[in-house]
């Protein structure tokens, strides 16, 4: 499946927006962590802010970036969002009160229980009517937001927004799922070439192992092994050095994607 | 888009395991909603809960995967003939060439519930058995089903709350639209678990009672738990003749608020109108609306308003929940398979518990079991976040 990347997000420690971490990325800059800064977005109402959680800021962050960049309106951008765990802040609230006598939940925390709950503020946020899908495939929800992502451009026709974001667990869920940074990242896709397209995407599902490209930093290599959603790494960094090596990702057991990366002009 | 051949279909709810007890029981206008005794609840409101669940583990080589959600898939699977037919489909297209796309709303997190009450005193660690990758993960039901059938293609879950496993046929016709799959398992999964009986409680979202769709009396849903299978394939001079189709997808957001529809239903308007224009049809070429008709005063209000802004008013529709209960992550696939049944029986389903339409309602509700030529039917499923997913079936030809 073919699709024309036309814009970068990125949010992670030490990583605050793709053109700020192009260096780092391309291998020219050493990579240098630090706490992930992410704020909410002013396009959030009031209320909306307050009751949203960390995902919901990574998932703004890192998409609004990629579609900035891309001079598309979120308005209008069918969205793919991916999440190995959603937000695990509120999962352990929601587990710590439901262990109490009193079992009294707040239905704020409730309906951002949803996996969808990017999702949603996305779509109040951007006033964003197109259609929007939440996907989850544990420590390969990018490789599977990817693939439905590009399954869209292919077949609807359609340019479409992935977000892919991870925030840790809290203790003691930490200890049975660790997460190891929040990060996000974002990738406008697009059916033709525009005039800032970044590189055509060639992405093919093949059902064998295949070892999956690594980032040559070790503190990169680090972050994409311990976070689900920085499995994007790689790909993120053959973008940006314009490389046309293609990339492989881990999938579902047994699979893998293949990604030839033909840099646009 | 190109239309697809559903060449089987399973389903396990409150109403019994198996497809014929769900269509016996839309015949004879049975629920199977009762007064909410699942673990230690003490709520008051009705559910629709699958008995015998509790001595039903799931195959031993796939141990580390039980839990409750996994069970309710695995009771599925094993009706309907449903394990046999991928098989065969197996044999016919190879085992890498045959995705699998499941919705779910909670997954297995009642594992996780059940942990925190057995937390270590001293450290607060969760007990050394708690598996969070087979149970709890929001994909874990996917990949359950992925390893139950031996299935080697693409796989996901989709997540967005009551829409899921409405949205999993669109994820599942694209991808083979793009040559990725030949056919595909889609369905959807959600059980009762402490998180969605005490958060709709939060909200007051649960009926005293049974739910009661579109009566002027309505004060909330009753939860349900149950899954859906369905087995996707291209049409081809093969396909049996008698297997329905997916004619068309649409979905949409509401971009209004998290847990409250847009009041002019404007979200579900949109995901009708796209799954009509996908399917290439008209409002007046529907036979019948399954509605979503939770039972809640405003997402009623809303799915009535956007259905009379999509149809004339004539269209027959009903919601089904007052038999099965809300599904949540199941309800999509489970109210799809009653349309197949729906066209196949040629029935409408009336709508258990509905003593007394709103006389606010304009749509043509149904409230007994209608027998009719069912050709076409469109499903709806709308979710937490605004998440709208509309689906059309219809016979072959």
């Amino acid at each position: 499946m073919r699709a024309f990347v036309e814009g970068i997000g990125l949010v992670g420690p030490g990583l605050n927006g793709w053109q700020a971490s192009r260096a780092m990325l391309a291998g020219g800059q050493a990579y240098r962590p630090a706490p992930t800064s992410v704020s909410a977005s002013a396009l959030l109402p009031a209320a909306e802010r307050r009751r949203a959680g960390v995902p919901v800021k990574l998932a703004l962050a890192a998409g609004l970036e990629a579609i900035e960049a891309a001079s598309r309106d979120a308005a209008n951008l069918a969205t793919v969002f991916a999440s190995s765990s959603g937000d695990c802040d509120n999962v352990h609230a929601m587990c710590e009160s439901l262990a109490t006598p009193e079992r009294q939940v707040s239905p704020t925390r409730f309906h951002n229980s949803v996996h969808n709950a990017a999702a949603g503020y996305w779509s109040i946020a951007t006033q964003c009517r197109a259609p929007s899908t939440s996907l989850c495939c544990h420590d390969s929800s990018f490789a599977a937001g990817l693939l439905d992502a590009a399954s869209q451009v292919a077949v609807d026709g359609n340019p479409v927004v992935l977000i892919v974001y991870d925030h840790p667990y809290p203790a003691p869920l930490s200890t049975a799922r660790p997460i190891g940074a929040t990060f996000g990242a974002a990738l406008v896709l697009a059916p033709q070439a525009s005039a800032g397209a970044i590189a055509l995407l060639d992405i093919e599902f093949e059902p064998q192992q295949a070892g999956a490209t690594r980032m040559d930093d070790p503190g990169l290599e680090a972050l994409r092994i311990g976070v689900p959603a920085a499995r994007c790494l790689p790909l993120l960094a053959a973008l940006t050095r314009r490389s046309s090596e293609p990339v492989f990702l881990e999938y579902v057991t047994g699979t893998h994607l293949r990604m030839a990366v033909t840099p646009c002009d | 888009m190109q239309p697809l051949a559903i060449t089987r279909y399973s389903a396990v709810n409150c109403l019994g395991a198996g497809s014929q007890a769900l269509a016996g029981a839309m015949l004879e206008q049975r629920s199977g909603l009762a007064p909410c005794d699942f673990d230690s609840v003490a709520l008051d409101t009705h559910i629709g809960r699958v008995r015998g669940l509790e001595a039903l583990p799931v195959r031993s080589d796939l141990g580390a995967y039980d839990c409750r959600n996994n069970r309710m898939a695995q009771l599925a699977i094993e009706h309907d003939g449903f394990a046999g037919a991928v098989a065969q489909a197996r044999s016919r297209y190879g085992a890498v060439r045959i995705g699998v796309f499941m919705g779910t709303s909670t997954s297995g997190i009642l594992e996780t519930e059940l942990a925190y009450h057995r937390r270590a005193p001293v450290t607060g660690a969760l007990p050394p058995k708690f598996r969070y990758a087979e149970t709890h993960s929001t994909f874990s039901v996917a990949d359950f089903v992925r390893r139950y059938l031996d299935l080697q293609g693409p796989a996901f879950v989709v997540s967005s709350a009551c829409s899921s496993s409405a949205k999993v046929l669109g994820s599942a016709a694209r991808m083979i639209a793009a040559g990725v799959c030949d056919a595909a398992v889609v369905g959807g999964v959600d059980t009762l678990c402490l998180t969605t009986l005490y958060g709709f409680h939060s909200l007051e979202l649960t009926a005293r009672g049974p739910c009661r769709p579109f009566d002027a009396q309505r004060d909330g849903i009753s939860i349900g738990e149950g899954a859906g299978f369905a087995l996707l394939e291209r049409v081809g001079p093969k396909t049996d003749a008698g297997a329905k189709r997916l004619l068309g997808i649409g979905d949409s957001c509401d971009a209004h608020h998290m847990s409250t529809p847009h009041p002019d239903g404007l979200g579900a308007r949109l995901a009708m109108q796209r799954a009509l224009q996908s399917a290439g049809l008209a409002p007046a070429d529907i036979d019948y609306v399954n509605l979503h008709g939770t039972g809640t005063r405003t997402n009623d209000a809303a799915e009535d308003r956007a259905i009379s802004s999509v149809f004339d008013g004539a269209t027959p529709c009903s919601s089904t929940k007052g038999a099965t209960g809300h599904l949540l992550g199941a309800a999509g696939i489970t109210e799809i398979i009653i349309s197949i049944l729906a066209i196949e029986r040629g029935v409408m389903p009336g709508s258990a518990q509905t003593r007394q339409v709103d006389p606010a309602m304009r749509c043509n509700y149904l409230l007994e079991p209608r027998p009719a030529r069912v050709r076409r039917v469109l499903s709806n499923s709308f979710g937490f976040g605004g998440s709208n997913c509309s689906v059309v079936l219809g016979a072959a030809g």
